[in-house]
């Protein structure tokens, strides 16, 4: 199973602010839309998004995300780390698009999993 | 480049809130600029700025005018607010500040890319503001000849 | 590529036809945030977003995006069928979540609209 500190690492993300790198990663949720993020995303997922504000973590750590990815090299506000720190909840900076990390981290986790029984 | 018969001007009014509305003048200036044959890539950045601006009024503002100025130098898109006004510009000025509240973010603006959309795609602004009163923004979008990979 | 390429590829659904058949396609801009479809959209690029709302059709008709892409099963709303009706752009739905999308997408070989990011 793919970890939060293996992918950082095949991707050359920052870690701007560190949780458990050992958590495992299975999916992936891209919103920059927090109710959307309330209501579709699922545990032990990455959340990749563009916002920076600290409602980021509190959503993060609601819906057990693995850690948060900012894209574009955005940089989280400093009261959101503040906040990650608190919750330890992770935050890494990606240089790419979000459309760029999606097509870079679907190969990954895909790999990662177990093969599905049945047609997909 | 312009029309024959000399400056054209015009104006359109923006109301605080209206989000039924949002993004139409800017819609319909983009039409007019094409119209009267400013260059494809004047209309586009223009169209953005005057977006960005707009929505400013809209999310923040009570009420507010874009106004539109075309001479052979440059297009002027002045757009004036009755609001808040900006407290700090230097914060505003960067991404991903913003002081938009919560339910306009899930509306998909309040991304803190306002003034640095403004910034980036204009040749030049001016920004006036008064807290408590307003703020008026002055977009110049320069007309002149452009170098073959322009 | 050809829209009607992505169309397939993402098992896409055409609710409105602003001219699928002339569309090609350049690059994908993937945001919910308007404003940052305003700063990196491109002209010929894709929009791909779970903003389900008629300033998604003001913000790819401002950037000269031809084409919108609502991805998670959305259902446009009324404001915004008719908006994209009347500004000719194309407007797909497709029932897979934004990042299966933009995998397959990015698998297909299209690219990012942002050509570097700032840090």
């Amino acid at each position: 199973m793919l970890t939060v500190s293996a992918i950082a690492e095949k991707l050359g993300l920052r870690v701007a602010v560190q949780g458990d790198l050992s958590e495992i990663v299975s999916g992936c949720y891209i919103s920059d839309l927090l109710s959307d993020v309330m209501a579709h995303s699922n545990d032990h997922e990455l959340w990749i998004t563009l916002q920076t504000h600290p409602n980021i973590v509190a959503v993060a750590v609601i819906k057990g995300i693995s850690a948060l990815i900012l894209t574009n090299g955005r940089n989280p506000e400093p009261a959101t780390v503040k906040k990650a720190e608190a919750e330890k909840v992770t935050i890494m900076i990606s240089p790419h698009s979000t459309f760029e990390l999606a097509g870079l981290l679907y190969p990954m986790i895909k790999d990662s999993l177990p093969p599905q029984a049945g047609p997909s | 480049m312009m029309p024959e018969s000399g400056p054209v001007e015009g104006s359109f009014h923006l109301m605080g809130g209206d989000f039924t509305n949002a993004g139409s003048a800017s819609s319909e200036l983009k039409a007019k600029l094409v119209k009267f044959g400013v260059a494809q890539n004047i209309v586009r950045r223009a169209a953005i700025a005057a977006f960005e601006a707009e929505m400013n009024v809209i999310i923040h503002a009570v009420a507010g005018t874009l106004h539109y100025l075309i001479t052979t130098e440059a297009l002027t898109i002045t757009v004036t607010d009755m609001g808040p006004g900006i407290k700090d510009i230097k914060l505003a000025m960067q991404e991903g500040y913003s002081t938009a509240p919560d339910w306009v973010r899930e509306m998909g603006w309040g991304a803190g890319m306002g003034l640095p959309n403004i910034s980036k795609h204009s040749d030049a602004f001016k920004l006036d503001t008064v807290v408590g009163e307003g703020t008026t923004l002055e977009m110049f979008f320069y007309i002149k000849e452009r170098n073959a990979d322009g | 590529m050809h829209l009607s390429k992505i169309i397939e590829l993402v098992n896409g659904n055409v609710v409105i036809n602003g001219g699928v058949e002339a569309v090609e396609i350049t690059s994908v801009c993937s945001a919910d945030l308007l404003s940052n479809v305003l700063r990196y959209g491109k002209k010929g690029a894709l929009l791909v977003t779970c903003l389900n709302q008629p300033q998604v059709i003001r913000s790819a008709e401002i950037s000269d995006i031809p084409a919108v892409l609502l991805a998670l099963g959305g259902i446009p709303e009324k404001d915004m069928l008719a908006l994209a009706r009347d500004k000719n752009i194309v407007l797909i739905t497709t029932c897979l979540p934004m990042y299966t999308t933009c995998g397959i997408l990015y698998t297909a070989g299209l690219r990012s609209c942002v050509d570097d990011c700032e840090e």
